[in-house]
């Protein structure tokens, strides 16, 4: 057993830590999420030049990373910053699923996803999945050539900044049924396709996608017709490692800053850390904080493994994070006072970030479920 | 022993049920239910429908012009208030400072104040906390000293978490008035019109966006000696009368009886594995838990309720009520972002009046994230549940605790 990084990763965490420690302070994340793109294009071409991106593919696919490790330490710098800029649905769930599936046509565009110039949302949610990654109604219906897509896609993060989008769309069966999903490479301005866009709570943006006759070649289809469902649950895996990384990064920000409040911040004279109540409190978070950390490194050393392992083993981190994600985002504020209720603090930020995790590719509920689930299965 | 209301009680909440659903607009109780601001407009012309109505002051006895309502009527209006999506008088002046002005207010204040807080010619707010004094109220600093000829105090410092200080022209505040002394005997309880000279009004954006606190700074603010309540340096004194006795709506029940059936009417839209979410019984059990401890408070809150209707003052219960309120409340406010989903993502300042227009809520849920945030302020403000805990540990416990 060795729990330390490789030499690779300890780099790439000491950079990026370092850029975004020296370019991405709270002042400056707060304009990006005032911002009408809801991201910071200087910063992202920075991060692209990093190699922030290519960390996220293996060397097959033209990067130097792409193990659920290399996810991990990406993800937990950028959650300890509250990064929004879109690196989860440009490079792990869209660019993932080119290099998982794309014919080498479309995996030539790995290249200027790598390089920072192309960007992609996953158009996959609907009204009414929830969050069931095979309740896919969007219909898909071969016209000569071409397919036609038609159906609404909710909650598509980044889809006004995406110059392609990949859209899953049912080619036969029912909503419910695994077998008959595709997925499609679209280029966001083709006809038929309408983007009704607004801010997230956490900062980013996202679209109610309407796909209204949206005629694409048949060349369009990422891999085989109706058979991309294990691919999505496959790139769903390693989306959620990359948000349970990040939000332990954001977590471990907000207990940061609780401890230093708790230690100088004073009422009746003394730090507030002084206060049995509160100390014991912090000292949860610390013990919730091991948990969470554990958690992340089996999801992501996991991500590699056989289906049963790798789902289990994920599912058992989106559960826990959703769990000591709550607690710690709450208590930190909790024990901050009203200065955590503030916009500019902080805080404020990497709480909604935490929280609002929950609610991409299943709360806790959802993989508690899943993980009893895939037990008995 | 015995559950129901009286036939009287009965026959109020039925006049109350009827006056909501004659005079309270739809507009606004739309506005209400989605969790949109009211605005300053909006606020104003509840507080003047319920003036006509002679319902504006329920705790304020009839000499005053109040209702004088006792506890139990009192608690079945805030029920239908909040189940009707009624809006929230805003307290200060009717709740906060009318006690306190009929407790310890001369007559001429009594005479001149209170009939402008009945007709809306003055919005109150109030001046306690201060960027070092929160928990430790006792400790503020923003100081008034008594001018040479006797005729005005020159006030200096800073008040923040101003609630609607930005719509107020009133304020009253606790300033330290002698620093020589033991903390607590040194504070007075000041009445200070806002366009004063040296008054500043400066916006706090709280974490989902609203504007609903300020702070308030004060620079050489001339007040005059008049606007002092009762005595000087008897102001600590004051300020716990008024926390004391006037938490009536401390434990939220209403509230948490609209919020809960707005989880349910969300949960039941919400589609999970192609069925209503309502019917997921992991999401059930979560909401019959919170429906279970609610039933529960909700009668600790009728016990405690018909005792102080029976003439007891609460005591340590109102701490209890608050801390369990809180917690409900704020459960519930979880469980509705948890029913939303993906969809609880959107809505980045939503609360900001008429700004959903063009977002997507399939659901009709509301903002229920952006709620859930802002409520975080519930455990914080108005004595933390750390204090109320402490509280409570030092009225059973004394010097042990």
């Amino acid at each position: 057993m060795n729990f330390d990084l490789t030499e690779e990763r300890q780099m790439l965490q000491d950079s990026l830590r370092r850029f975004l420690r020296d370019k991405y302070d709270t002042a400056t994340r707060n304009k990006i999420l005032e911002s009408d793109t809801g991201f910071s294009a200087d910063i992202w071409n920075g991060l692209a030049e990093l190699g922030v991106i290519g960390a996220l593919f293996t060397e097959d696919q033209g990067g130097f990373g792409g193990a659920g490790f290399d996810i991990a330490v990406v993800f937990e710098e950028l959650g300890r910053a509250g990064v929004v800029e879109p690196f989860l649905d440009t490079a792990v769930l869209g660019g993932g699923l080119i290099a998982d599936l794309g014919s080498d046509d479309q995996k030539a565009h790995v290249e200027a996803i790598i390089g920072g110039t192309l960007q992609l949302a996953f158009a996959h949610g609907e009204p009414n999945s929830r969050y069931d990654l095979n309740r896919v109604s969007t219909t898909a219906k071969v016209d000569g050539d071409n397919v036609v897509l038609n159906g609404r896609k909710a909650v598509v993060v980044n889809a006004e900044n995406a110059d392609m989008l990949i859209v899953s769309a049912r080619e036969s069966g029912e909503a419910g049924d695994e077998n008959g999903i595709s997925l499609f490479l679209v280029p966001a301005d083709t006809k038929g396709i309408t983007l009704q866009g607004y801010a997230l709570l956490a900062g980013g943006r996202a679209a109610e996608v309407t796909l209204d006759d949206v005629s694409v070649p048949a060349s369009a289809r990422l891999g085989e017709a109706g058979k991309a469902f294990k691919a999505i649950e496959a790139r769903v895996a390693a989306a959620n490692v990359a948000i349970c990384a990040e939000t332990l990064g954001a977590m471990e920000t907000a207990t940061r800053l609780t401890r230093e409040y708790l230690m100088t911040r004073k009422q009746f004279g003394k730090p507030i850390g002084t206060f049995q109540a509160l100390a014991h409190r912090m000292s949860d978070l610390l013990i919730e904080m091991e948990q969470a950390r554990s958690a992340v490194i089996v999801a992501a050393g996991h991500l590699e493994a056989e289906y049963k392992s790798r789902e289990s083993h994920v599912s058992a981190a989106k559960n826990l994070l959703g769990r000591a994600g709550r607690l710690v985002a709450e208590d930190s504020i909790q024990m901050h006072g009203g200065i955590a209720m503030t916009q500019e603090y902080e805080l404020a930020h990497i709480a909604k970030r935490i929280i609002m995790s929950d609610h991409r590719f299943g709360d806790t509920d959802h993989h508690l479920e899943r993980y009893i689930a895939i037990a008995a299965a | 022993m015995d559950l129901s209301y009286s036939d009287e009680e009965k026959a109020f909440r039925a006049e109350v049920r009827a006056f909501l659903e004659e005079k309270l607009p739809k507009e606004m109780s739309d506005k209400i239910r989605k969790g949109e601001e009211l605005g300053k407009e909006g606020q104003e012309r509840w507080h003047a429908i319920l003036n006509e109505q002679g319902w504006l002051a329920p705790n304020w006895p009839k000499k005053f012009g109040g209702a004088e309502w006792n506890a139990v009527q009192r608690h079945i209006f805030e029920e239908e208030a909040a189940a009707a999506y009624a809006p929230r008088i805003v307290p200060f002046g009717l709740s906060m400072l009318a006690p306190v002005l009929q407790k310890f207010g001369s007559q001429e204040q009594n005479d001149y104040w209170l009939p402008r807080i009945l007709s809306g010619e003055d919005w109150w707010c109030q001046g306690y906390s201060e960027p070092g004094a929160g928990s430790d109220l006792a400790s503020l600093k923003t100081e008034a000293v008594l001018n040479d000829e006797g005729t005005h105090y020159i006030v200096n410092g800073q008040k923040t978490w101003t609630t609607l200080g930005q719509h107020a022209n009133m304020i009253f505040c606790l300033v330290r008035t002698d620093k020589t002394v033991k903390q607590q005997e040194g504070i007075s309880f000041l009445l200070i019109d806002m366009d004063t000279p040296g008054v500043e009004v400066r916006p706090i954006i709280l974490l989902d966006g609203t504007h609903e606190v300020n702070e308030v700074w004060f620079t050489d603010v001339k007040v005059p000696v008049e606007n002092l309540v009762g005595e000087e340096n008897k102001g600590w004194t004051y300020a716990k009368y008024l926390l004391t006795h006037e938490r009536t709506n401390i434990a939220g029940v209403g509230f948490s009886q609209a919020g809960l059936t707005a989880v349910k009417r969300i949960a039941r839209a919400e589609m999970s594995g192609g069925k209503p979410l309502m019917d997921n019984p992991h999401f059930a059990a979560r909401v019959a838990r919170v429906e279970i401890d609610l039933m529960a408070m909700s009668t600790t809150n009728l016990r405690i309720v018909s005792k102080a209707a029976a003439g007891a003052a609460p005591g340590v219960e109102s701490s209890m009520l608050k801390v369990k309120g809180t917690i409900i409340r704020q459960e519930i406010n979880d469980l509705a972002r948890r029913a939303a989903g993906a969809y609880a993502m959107p809505f980045a300042s939503e609360a900001i009046e008429g700004s959903n227009l063009a977002l997507p809520d399939p659901l009709n849920a509301g903002p229920v994230a952006a709620q859930y945030f802002n409520n975080r302020k519930l455990s914080i403000f108005g004595g933390s549940n750390e204090i109320q805990r402490q509280i409570i540990a030092k009225t059973t416990m004394g010097g042990g605790a």
